[in-house]
């Protein structure tokens, strides 16, 4: 899992028929003091998660887990919504 | 899910026969501001995108989820067309 920030949203009516009715977020993942790291991407929201939320997801086929019996074909699916953490050296880049 | 830009097409005659029928497209991975990213990649194509689309592609183990591909030798899959990207513009995570 990895921590990340939700910078936007994604609106396709074209898609696989098992991504219908599943809202698509566009994160950012950060490191531990808030920064960018990498890549965006775009994953699937299980919790309800809004723009601009800290949240963790899930990368893989384990993506798909949480709507199982239900196979969606997403690599990527936001599993929580932070609250706040904290790290070793300063926290949320402080 | 990573946003890419369809930017060619691959024919191949002879291919493994699960693969048969499939239209294979070259995907560019973008940012989500919409710069080109990454390396190229080639990718079937589920939903029926087109050269110039920008399009939803899940990549690894969990593109066979993708209609029509169970158990096809597949690690990247277009499961969406991308209508539109709302980033949030207060982005403090870079």
């Amino acid at each position: 899992m990895q921590l990340a920030r939700v910078i936007g949203d994604v609106v396709a009516t074209i898609k696989d028929p098992t991504l219908v009715g599943h809202k698509l977020l566009v994160l950012q993942p950060i490191t531990p003091e808030g920064k960018a790291d990498g890549r965006g991407l775009v994953a699937v929201d299980s919790v309800g998660a809004g723009v601009g939320e800290y949240v963790f997801f899930v990368r893989g086929r384990e993506a798909s887990f949480p709507f199982l019996p239900d196979q969606i074909v997403t690599d990527a699916n936001v599993i929580g919504i932070v609250d706040d953490w904290s790290h070793e050296r300063d926290g949320r880049g402080e | 899910m990573i946003l890419s830009k369809v930017i060619g097409t691959v024919v191949a005659t002879r291919k493994d026969e699960r693969l048969v029928s499939n239209k294979l497209l070259i995907v560019q991975p973008l940012d989500p501001s919409g710069g080109l990213r990454g390396n190229h990649l080639v990718a079937v194509d589920t939903v029926d995108a087109g050269v110039g689309e920008t399009v939803l592609v899940v990549t690894g183990s969990s593109a066979r989820m993708a209609a029509h591909l169970k158990d096809s030798p597949v690690d990247a899959a277009i499961i969406g067309i991308v209508d539109s990207i709302s980033l949030s513009t207060d982005d403090d995570s870079e």
